[in-house]
């Protein structure tokens, strides 16, 4: 493989890190919930993700253990921000810290042990055409379902009746009540629907990309998704396009010091970081634009009542 | 008990909130073709009652009975279930929507389908509104409509409007009448909410009047005079807006030429996608008069508000296009225009005019800061007390004193406090937005009447409202504020409200949006 | 069962003081069942955590010597957050200014002037605020979120941190260890008893908490703070200027956070290493909202993570538990402080008979 095919094919696979989570969150914010502990809900999956695939053997396994332990977190998430109506930044955040420990403590037996990866599947004739084959005809068959996810939740969203449910109560839970709908049924579904993706892209993380657990393996990532999510000013399309330029990023690293460019790594490894600084410094700058887009109701606390 | 059972009676319907008792063992019957007027003042428990109609709220004690069967409301789709239909005073559209969307959320049927019925409704009921716009950029009129259609659409049997007339220019009111008259010779009945008494005998057949979360009287509106309506309603006679004599101001012709605002041909267009631009705005408020800018909501006022009072600055405008006191005051902000003399009401009280979970005294030091209330930065509590406490005396702000938090007044009383606040400022030029939303009779009444007193000292006051009877009632001058343009200034003592009603329709409200909607408005709703 | 939430009619003052012992309550009880599950003594382990860091002169000290640094921080960063500024890069700009503070013992090693700790604090400071004006300004230039700009600036802080102690601040003699030269006295701050670590430093945390306390409780610049985080509308109506709201908040945390990136280079550590912060900066955040973010309530809450800091520091030894136990009973802490908190401002209420409603709490 050459570096060029090495570094497009390893994008798409470090970019479905990201898309995974970003989906969890988009849907989640389209409810009007910004939940901030995709880093926590990530990490404790990949460690519970990696722990079940190296007793188990099993990637899928592995995948569901990581998949439930998200969604646990997030309901912790969601019992304190939407029943208890704490603020939602600092609940993501405290559920984010207890994510990081648990993690640790999950995976202490385990530190810097790998296992197998699962492999990629190669899909006859098409994996033959050069360059494009070896990009985008050999990934993994979770990277394949994750850019299909796209397509569906965007689709979702967009044109269905659920859809509209989702995004009627992100912009006006008032009004959605007024309706009859069960805004915080609705909200608590597309929460645990977060945790559930933000776990997948754990297990996918500690098991397939990097089939190793270390401690703080996740290195911000959860947080570039929640970022990735403005970026794409809450449209899938545009957060499939960011988490490709950011799994380009990530690559970085590698591709220059395979390169022996005289670059300090740790200037390479600050990249993903003051990319996502300036991304969205430009997109935010745009307040029309956000406001147009973004959850109207997004972040704020909903306790029921009408504001009598 | 009539023969036949009534299609909705409420037996001995209690609400308790933890401040208020805001239903008191209330019953009451509609029948079916049948307007039935829910009248009452602000606060007397109409809207209680209604949302407690269409489940939105569960009571305390008593039931509820739906063609002589007992029933309980969980929640609206139960009611919705039942055949009843609600349109509210501050609507349950999303804005991002369009209007089919918005109506497939609780309609069931492909958007084509639900389209071609909201063309056939529209032409049925007089209720035109095109389904593929998008909610945000439909007049409050249209989204109005889009509200009732979207009761049509179900199989409704009982409908209720929520004061659906305080949003309509006069001359669309008649219209929604004859809908809704047209409605009711269908089969359906008509829960209609209001505090306005003329409109009430022109409309009903049948008025519950509600007075402190009691049923003070049923009454055939028709018959009673309005007087005995208003005395039912408030409890005792209503005494009416003293407008004095201006011959004290007019004759000192000096000041009362001598302009306090001034706006130069503001244009601003709005960086909000949801918001209004402002075109060629002039406008002038004098000394010891009042300027009044009436319009339908959604028309600019917002935007004209915040840029009057500083909390918007446009520091692309020329310095000279808006003058305060003398001065030019394009690029000062809202602390410094008070500073010069300038006093601002908003209409939102809470969360804008004072912090609900903030003390009087320190929703006090909001506004009045510059006025000795510190000492090197630090807040002299002692003074800020006494101005707070001399405020509530003053004002009759009825509350737990100083300490008492915002949030916990009535909105009658948080107004004359607020007012209170603002006025003891004793500025030169005051500005106050929808003075008494939400206010009490009496409280209102007393509200005009201060503005008119302050206008006979010669501080010049500038109202929007959105009640044409209240602008009638205390200004001099009325400009009419639609799409973002103002009407050139109308002298109240020469106008009538049609003539106001016309500036508020006329040309396109909405610029290419609404298609049909547009032409067709003055016939239409 | 099922339940609804009632907003009371004025926030509950009892509540308020009840909530934080609720929270640590709970928190135990949960952590006990968590140890059960780990196979852990519970009854030693929870002796380890809030008995054991008073049993001794030296560990009271260090109880001490950790208040410090939580205080100053989570004094500064409840500032911010009252006036819903969220800047949680508390630990980023605690790292620069720790590094701003280094330059000086690093550039000048030899140097025995009494000017060098005087240096060391005025640049530690500035080197906090500098990190905490990017995100100031991002924000009100291009309104770039502060949470995700101020995190992404803490991870590019700890890779310049590597880079410097990888490069070329490592120290020559240092058997390649990525840490700098130990820093000569001069620029220490002096123990307060012989033997150990707690110096003079902590003077500062504590006069920056009766500053905080005059600024929030009596100062109109704390009021506008606190005006513009409850109703940002009140404040533009008032005309206090959200803009400047962002950077007296983030200026402050960076202040603080400098300062106390300093004291610990300048204390217990006496060198700039790769755990400088030791997760200050993010401990600070718990301390800040466990203190109601009420400066008198953050002095209690403060003291009280550090005793827990020390206990597990105690635990790690005696249970052999590891550190990240201390990490996941401070996040069950915050959780549950924040869950609780919600009694302060509503009271529960059984839901009559079988009804449910939908307009009110949900059934849990």
């Amino acid at each position: 493989m050459s570096t060029l095919e090495f570094f497009l094919a390893g994008t798409f696979s470090a970019a479905t890190i990201f898309l995974l989570a970003a989906l969890g969150e988009l849907v989640a914010e389209k409810s009007g919930v910004l939940n901030l502990s995709v880093e926590g809900m990530m990490a404790v999956s990949a460690a519970v993700g990696f722990v079940v695939t190296y007793e188990t053997g099993s990637h899928i396994a592995g995948f569901a253990g990581a998949g439930l332990a998200g969604v646990l977190l997030s309901l912790i998430f969601a019992i304190t921000a939407i029943t208890f109506l704490a603020n939602q930044v600092a609940t993501g955040l405290a559920v984010g810290i207890l994510g990081l420990g648990l993690s640790a403590l999950i995976g202490r037996d385990y530190e810097s042990l790998t296992i197998a990866s699962s492999a990629g599947i190669n899909i006859p004739v098409l994996s033959e055409i050069p360059l494009i084959g070896a990009v985008l005809f050999q990934q993994h068959p979770v990277v394949y379902l994750t850019f299909l996810l796209a397509l569906i939740i965007g689709f979702t969203l967009k044109h269905t009746r659920l859809g509209l449910a989702i995004r009627s109560t992100g912009e006006n839970p008032h009004a959605a009540q007024a309706l009859g709908f069960p805004v915080f049924l609705i909200r608590y579904c597309c929460v645990a629907f977060g945790g559930l993706l933000a776990g997948f892209a754990g297990a996918y993380a500690s098991t397939i990309y990097t089939p190793l657990w270390a401690d703080g393996m996740i290195a911000g990532r959860g947080w570039i998704a929640v970022a990735l999510v403005v970026f794409g000013t809450w449209k899938t399309g545009r957060i499939a396009f960011g988490a490709l330029l950011f799994g380009m990023v990530s690559l970085g690293e590698l591709i220059a010091q395979s390169m022996g460019a005289g670059i300090p790594s740790q200037l390479l490894s600050s990249l993903p970081y003051i990319v996502t600084i300036i991304v969205l410094a430009v997109i935010s700058t745009d307040r029309a634009r956000m406001r147009l887009h973004s959850p109207f109701s997004l972040g704020e606390t909903f306790d029921g009542t009408e504001g009598r | 008990m009539t023969a036949s059972p009534a299609l909705l009676s409420l037996r001995n319907i209690t609400k308790r909130y933890p401040a208020v008792v805001a239903n008191d063992n209330i019953c009451l019957e509609v029948h079916a073709n049948s307007i039935h007027a829910v009248l009452g003042e602000n606060g007397a428990g109409k809207s209680t009652l209604m949302k407690l109609v269409y489940g939105l709220i569960e009571s305390d004690s008593g039931e509820l009975y739906w063609q002589g069967q007992r029933v309980e409301l969980r929640n609206p789709a139960a009611a919705r279930k039942l055949g009843i239909g609600m349109v509210f005073q501050h609507f349950s559209l999303f804005e991002t929507l369009s209007v089919v969307e918005n109506i497939s959320l609780t309609i069931a049927g492909s958007r084509q389908v639900l389209s071609q019925k909201i063309i056939d409704i529209g032409e049925r009921f007089q209720l035109k509104v095109n389904p593929d716009a998008s909610v945000h950029s439909l007049s409050v009129g249209e989204r109005q409509r889009v509200e009732i259609i979207r009761c049509l659409l179900q199989d409704l049997k009982l409908l209720i409007l929520d004061e659906p007339t305080s949003v309509l220019p006069p001359q669309h009111i008649s219209a929604l009448f004859e809908a809704l008259r047209k409605l009711r010779d269908s089969g359906v009945a008509i829960l209609f909410i209001s505090h306005k008494l003329e409109e009430i005998r022109d409309l009903c057949d049948t008025a519950t009047v509600l007075r402190g979360g009691k049923v003070a009287g049923s009454i055939n509106p028709a018959r009673a005079s309005t007087q005995e309506l208003a005395t039912l309603m408030i409890g005792h006679e209503v005494a009416g807006v003293n407008t004095g004599s201006n011959a004290q101001t007019s004759s000192n012709s000096q000041s009362s030429d001598h302009a306090l605002l001034q706006l130069n041909a503001v244009t601003v267009s709005s960086d909000d996608p949801f918001g209004t631009s402002l075109h060629d705005i002039n406008l002038q408020v004098n000394s010891g008069e009042i300027v009044g800018i009436a319009g339908v909501s959604g028309n600019g006022q917002k935007e004209l508000s915040r840029l009057i009072s500083g909390e918007q600055m446009e520091k692309h405008l020329p310095a000279e296009s808006i003058k305060m006191i003398g001065q030019p005051v394009t690029r000062l902000g809202a602390a410094e225009r008070r500073a010069l003399g300038f006093a601002f009401v908003p209409e939102e009280r809470l969360g804008r005019g004072a912090v609900p979970v903030m003390s009087l005294a320190k929703n006090t030091l909001l506004t009045t800061f510059y006025q000795g209330m510190l000492s090197q930065g630090f807040i002299r509590g002692g003074k800020l007390k006494r101005y707070t406490d001399e405020c509530i005396e003053k004002f009759d702000v009825r509350c737990g004193g100083a300490q008492a938090m915002a949030g916990s007044l009535s909105g009658g009383n948080l107004q004359k406090f607020i007012i209170g606040r603002e006025l003891m400022l004793s500025p030169r030029l005051l500005f106050v937005a929808q003075p008494t939303w939400g206010v009490d009779i009496g409280a209102a009444t007393a509200i005009r009447q201060r503005l008119i007193d302050l206008r006979n000292t010669g501080i010049g006051i500038l109202i929007v409202s959105e009640e044409l009877e209240e602008l009638f009632e205390v200004t001099d001058r009325i400009h009419v504020i639609n799409s973002g343009r103002l009407s050139p200034s109308l002298t109240t003592a020469e106008v009538t409200p049609n003539d106001i009603g016309e500036y508020m329709i006329s040309h396109n409200q909405r610029g290419s949006h609404g298609d049909n909607s547009n032409t067709g408005d003055g016939h239409a709703v | 069962m099922q339940f609804k939430l009632d907003r009371r009619e004025r926030a509950s003052r009892r509540m308020l003081l009840l909530t934080p012992l609720l929270a640590v309550l709970l928190s135990v009880i949960t952590s006990s069942l968590l140890l059960l599950i780990l196979n852990k003594p519970v009854g030693s382990t929870l002796h380890s955590f809030f008995i054991a860091p008073f049993e001794n002169f030296y560990s009271i000290t260090e109880v001490f010597l950790k208040f410090g640094p939580l205080l100053l921080i989570a004094q500064a960063l409840a500032v911010g957050f009252r006036a819903k500024v969220w800047n949680i890069g508390a630990e980023g700009q605690m790292i620069i200014g720790a590094i701003a503070a280094s330059s000086v013992p690093v550039y000048f090693v030899d140097s025995t002037s009494g000017w060098l700790l005087p240096a060391m604090i005025a640049l530690g400071a500035a080197g906090g605020m500098s990190w905490a004006a990017i995100a100031a300004w991002l924000k009100t230039r291009f309104n770039a979120n502060e949470i995700l700009v101020t995190l992404m600036l803490t991870s590019i802080a700890l890779q310049l941190l590597y880079y410097l102690l990888l490069g070329p601040w490592k120290d020559p003699m240092g058997f390649n260890f990525p840490q700098t030269v130990m820093f000569q006295n001069e620029a220490l701050f002096s123990p307060l008893f012989s033997g150990v670590r707690l110096n003079t430093s902590i003077i500062i945390p504590i006069i920056f908490t009766v500053a905080v306390w005059l600024f929030m409780e009596r100062h109109f610049g704390g009021f506008k703070l606190v005006v513009g985080g409850l109703a940002p509308q009140a404040a533009t109506y008032a005309g206090f200027s959200a803009k400047k709201a962002v950077w007296v908040s983030l200026l402050l945390a960076g202040f603080a956070a400098g300062l106390a990136g300093m004291s610990e280079v300048a204390g217990p550590i006496g060198q700039l290493q790769r755990s400088v912060t030791s997760g200050y900066g993010y401990s600070a955040i718990i301390v800040a909202y466990l203190g109601a973010l009420n400066p008198v309530g953050i002095v209690f809450a403060a003291f009280f993570v550090a005793v827990l800091q020390i206990g597990g520091d105690v635990a790690l030894v005696s249970a052999n538990l590891p550190i990240s136990a201390v990490h996941v009973f401070q996040g069950l802490l915050l959780i549950f402080y924040l869950a609780t908190y919600t009694l302060v401002n509503y009271q529960i209420r059984p839901l009559r008979h079988a009804s449910s409603s939908t307009t009110e709490g949900q059934p849990t």
